[in-house]
């Protein structure tokens, strides 16, 4: 990190143009291939993943400060929560009594 | 809406109330004015951002909560004390269980914790104040504004009703019409935003502040409980403000979330309130686990055994709390995948908190035991939290669990778990503390007192219930056929509970006479204690420390107390930076109370308008740029002279 | 990143580091408050109680420009910052003006687009999918309009004072809260709408 960057923001504009094609790619994955709705969204979810980290590392600098340690733990925790939230509520409520 | 469906009416216990608070507010008011005390109030208490200070408001608010909820048990156990009663009604019953549960978790418990966690982190850590000092207030106020906003329930407007859990759809506006439940959807929620923005605050508090030289594994045992109570927190209090957000919508704008009909699931709220409500098990039991090892620690005489192991020990309980939730509801109807992996992960909890109990019994060992009135509490809370902890290995196994669900075993358990884990804990802390809040300690004497009082209390209240439940007495029945046979059982409860509120009252006595009458000489350091708040003075001066410690080791205070190290240099003086003083976090606290208050009765256009206010309030937070100020080294120099006697 | 070692500005005080790391601990929060409100709209979904499903009401259009607004204002408030960094206190202006503008202009296009719901008959009262849907949706959008009047009065503070330590790293925090809800949103655009859509 340093307060001089005068130089051109490309990682800002690699990461734009990244987030733009993965869009369309998730798109275009969704409306024009022939898998399965289980693979899409396997695929879809990946893009989502990968442009989810464009904008933490690129954009955010999630690493950058004193703290860059610390803020790569809470985010993974986070998304670790985030799992257990989803997929823990959807396995609970859909599977047993109440799927019938 | 007609004045009387406004005010509750009919009922002479609540019109008795409505008299009573009515008096005691006129009371109040005029006291302060005709003491002259209103500015003094609003400078000292009102607009503070002292972490001490604001550790105290907590405290008070939650002593007086504790009575609130305390007089909501005696009801009922006076209500079920003999078979037949009919003392109470079945719905006057519903609200009381309801409120009571409500009142200790979340505005008895959590403001105990929160409030000794204020005074005590800091000063353990060598701060000056918390990382957000305005926040920290802002925390505060939300919490007391919306413990005022639950406690006017039962007066105005009608106590929720739908028990502590509030399962949808009882819960809906189907089957609980009126605004009671209301209230519950809002408070807690106003609440709520005000605890997670402590725990955020904590956290980096922790993080940032601690003195030079205390790293991670020199941090005091109650700074590693409390912050991982803050992750904890951080983790899973947004679940409960989403869960509440949805009651609201399907309360207030007709929402299907819930309902059964029009495609609503009521067991995602079962779901979504225990993913939040297991972690806050943890959020009130941890930092007690915390205080009780200080108190042990420090009346042993000895450090604390397998420091490390009680880290990890917490950190794996807070893990592990985030994936036990469908205990709560094993009986829901979910396939046996799901139950069987939940018993085995709730079970996985006893691994580390039996750790702990271990930890405590060897420090123990071949200690200079010294019997004060908070490590009482500390060795009556083993064998008591243990029972609690055994029997909920029992609720664990979901099998059996189909035997003790919604039983008074369950109600036994849990009171078992948060009575000694918590209340214990907060009395221990009290009386271990109490001299760094006030300079002076409570009276032993009477704290004896009040030990055995609660103590038998407690075990004579609690005890019977297990047997009763194993019996099949479920919970919250407001009422039980003589042939039952379990008068006798709940009698010697009803018995037990009357000895427990005598030893609350003699905490209120034993606050009231050491005010009067106790000797202002506790000194710096009066239990021979071993952590840094007890290098300074008593009471904590409000920059806390003249010169920030450095620190070399664990219990660093303790090891230079043995050897001579201790002690103040004048050069070292050094202008310290303090925050001002801010009228923004009171003013939206105010302003949060009226528009929930609004939103309870559903008066959209009012919550509206006066939502203006939480927007002036913020603007005017956002564009204060004010820096603070220095306290100069001619005012530390002075205060510090007079407790330690010339520098050096 | 170059090898300077520099700190820049709103990092320079302790304070400041503590309100950035407060404001990251937020987000952690933030992220458990949005995987809520995704976990509960998976398991309504599908319970459309006779109304509408996302397939009936669901446009790729308006959602591809939605998209495309929020994409670039996450990429114009970088930019924003970069220039803050360079102490350049118009282009920070510039970059952020243009940053609210597309944002309002999201907004402009999620309104039109739950309008556009309402009269396909899916209201917020409809079913528990409308309810998971509008909810979600609408705390992502009360989030962006939030962020919106935060950052103009923000740059009320930056115009009057300049670029200071404490006006700094009071925008920075604006920039990652802008970006964050750019992230939120491209998991409500693939697994809201691009899951629940059919040509």
């Amino acid at each position: 990190m340093s307060a001089k960057s005068n130089h051109f923001p490309w990682n800002l504009l690699i990461g734009f143009l990244l987030s733009i094609a993965l869009t369309l790619l998730a798109v275009f994955v969704k409306f024009y291939t022939d898998f399965s709705s289980l693979v899409i969204l396997w695929i879809i979810g990946a893009f989502a993943i990968f442009q989810a980290l464009i904008q933490l590392f690129m954009f955010m600098h999630v690493t950058e400060g004193k703290e860059g340690v610390i803020n790569i733990v809470n985010i993974v925790y986070s998304v670790f929560l985030a799992l257990v939230i989803v997929f823990g509520s959807i396995w609970v409520l859909t599977s047993g009594h109440a799927a019938h | 809406m007609s004045l009387d469906e406004f005010f509750v009416t009919g009922d002479p216990l609540i019109l008795g109330s409505q008299i009573a608070i009515g008096l005691t507010m006129i009371g109040l008011l005029a006291l302060i004015t005709y003491l002259k005390r209103w500015k003094w109030l609003w400078n000292e208490w009102f607009t503070t951002v002292d972490h001490k200070k604001i550790g105290i408001m907590y405290i008070i608010s939650g002593v007086l909560m504790f009575f609130r909820g305390g007089v909501d048990g005696l009801l009922m156990k006076a209500q079920t004390s003999r078979p037949e009663l009919d003392f109470l009604d079945a719905q006057h019953y519903d609200e009381i269980f309801t409120t009571h549960g409500v009142i200790m978790i979340l505005f008895m418990a959590m403001p105990m914790l929160i409030g000794i966690m204020n005074v005590v982190v800091p000063l353990q850590i060598g701060a000056r104040d918390v990382a957000f000092p305005k926040l920290n207030a802002l925390s505060f106020w939300l919490f007391f504004a919306a413990a005022m906003l639950f406690n006017v329930s039962f007066v105005i407007g009608g106590s929720p009703d739908a028990g502590w859990t509030s399962y949808f759809p009882l819960a809906g506006k189907e089957f609980t019409p009126g605004v009671g439940n209301n209230y519950y959807a809002i408070a807690i929620q106003i609440a709520g935003i005000g605890t997670l923005m402590s725990g955020i605050n904590f956290v980096v508090t922790i993080i940032k502040m601690r003195a030079p030289g205390m790293s991670w594994m020199k941090m005091p045992i109650f700074v590693w409980t409390s912050l991982i109570t803050s992750i904890i927190i951080v983790a899973a209090f947004p679940i409960f403000t989403v869960a509440l957000l949805y009651m609201s919508m399907d309360r207030l704008f007709g929402t299907h979330f819930f309902t059964v009909a029009s495609g609503g699931d009521p067991m995602l709220w079962l779901n979504l309130f225990w993913l939040w409500g297991h972690p806050e098990v943890y959020i009130v039991v941890l930092p007690a686990f915390g205080m009780f090892s200080e108190v042990i620690a420090t009346f042993a005489r000895k450090n604390l055994y397998g420091y490390k192991s009680m880290v990890f020990a917490v950190a794996g309980i807070a893990f592990l709390s985030m994936l036990v939730w469908v205990h709560h509801f094993y009986t829901m109807g979910n396939s046996a995948a799901v139950n069987s992996i939940f018993s085995l992960t709730t079970m996985m909890i006893a691994i580390p908190t039996g750790v702990k109990i271990f930890n405590w019994l060897f420090t123990l060992r071949k200690g200079r035991i010294e019997f004060s009135t908070s490590m009482l509490w500390a060795l009556a809370f083993i064998p008591c939290f243990t029972i609690g902890g055994v029997t909920g290995v029992m609720l664990a196994m979901a099998a059996a669990d189909y035997q003790y669900h919604n039983t008074m075993f369950l109600v036994a358990h849990f009171h078992y778990v948060l009575i000694p884990g918590v209340v214990f804990a907060v009395f221990a802390a009290l009386y271990y503390w109490w001299p760094k809040m006030f300079g002076f300690k409570l009276n032993e004497k009477i704290g004896k007192w009040h030990f055995w009082l609660f103590v038998i209390g407690f075990n004579l209240t609690f005890m019977p219930m297990f047997f009763v439940g194993l019996d099949g007495m479920s919970r919250r029945l407001y009422t039980y056929a003589e042939s039952t046979g379990w008068g006798a059982w709940l009698g010697v409860s009803a018995v037990g509970s009357l000895i427990m509120a005598a030893g609350f009252a003699a905490l209120c006595y034993n606050i009231y006479w050491s005010f009067r009458y106790a000797k202002r000489d506790a000194g710096n350091d009066p239990w021979n204690a071993r952590t840094l708040e007890w290098s300074t003075a008593s009471p904590a001066p409000h920059y806390n420390f003249a010169v920030v410690p450095k620190v070399d080791r664990l219990d660093d205070f303790w090891h230079k107390k043995k050897s001579g190290k201790l002690g103040l240099k004048k050069s070292e003086l050094k202008p310290v930076h303090m925050p001002s003083n801010s009228w923004t976090p009171v003013f939206l606290g105010v302003a949060f109370g009226i528009v929930g208050f609004f939103l309870v009765f559903e008066w959209f256009t009012l919550a509206i308008i006066s939502s203006v206010l939480i927007i002036i309030g913020l603007i005017a937070n956002s564009f204060d740029y004010d820096y603070g100020y220095h306290i100069p080294v001619e005012e530390l120099e002075e205060e510090e002279r007079e407790w330690r006697g010339e520098l050096k | 990143m170059s090898s300077h070692t520099e700190t820049p500005l709103e990092y320079k005080s302790q304070q400041s580091q503590m309100n950035i790391l407060g404001f990251w601990i937020f987000l952690g929060a933030e992220i458990v408050l949005f995987s809520t409100l995704f976990a509960s709209y998976f398991v309504l979904e599908h319970n459309t109680a006779g109304g509408p499903a996302g397939q009936d009401i669901f446009v790729l259009k308006d959602v591809l420009i939605e998209t495309f607004l929020l994409l670039t204002s996450s990429f114009t408030s970088g930019l924003a910052i970069h220039a803050m960094r360079n102490h350049d206190k118009k282009g920070l202006l510039t970059w952020m003006i243009v940053t609210l503008l597309l944002g309002a202009g999201f907004l402009y296009f999620e309104i039109n687009e739950f309008l556009h719901f309402i009269h396909e008959g899916a209201t917020i009262q409809t079913s528990g999918f409308t309810a998971g849907l509008f909810t979600l949706l609408g705390t992502h959008g009360a989030h962006v309009t939030f962020g919106i009047i935060w950052i103009s009065l923000l740059l009320v503070q930056l115009v009057r004072r300049g670029i200071t330590e404490k006006t700094s790293s009071k925008l920075f925090i604006a920039s990652l809260y802008w970006h964050f809800l750019d992230v939120v949103w491209i998991f409500i655009f693939t697994f809201v709408y691009l899951k629940g859509m059919v040509i």
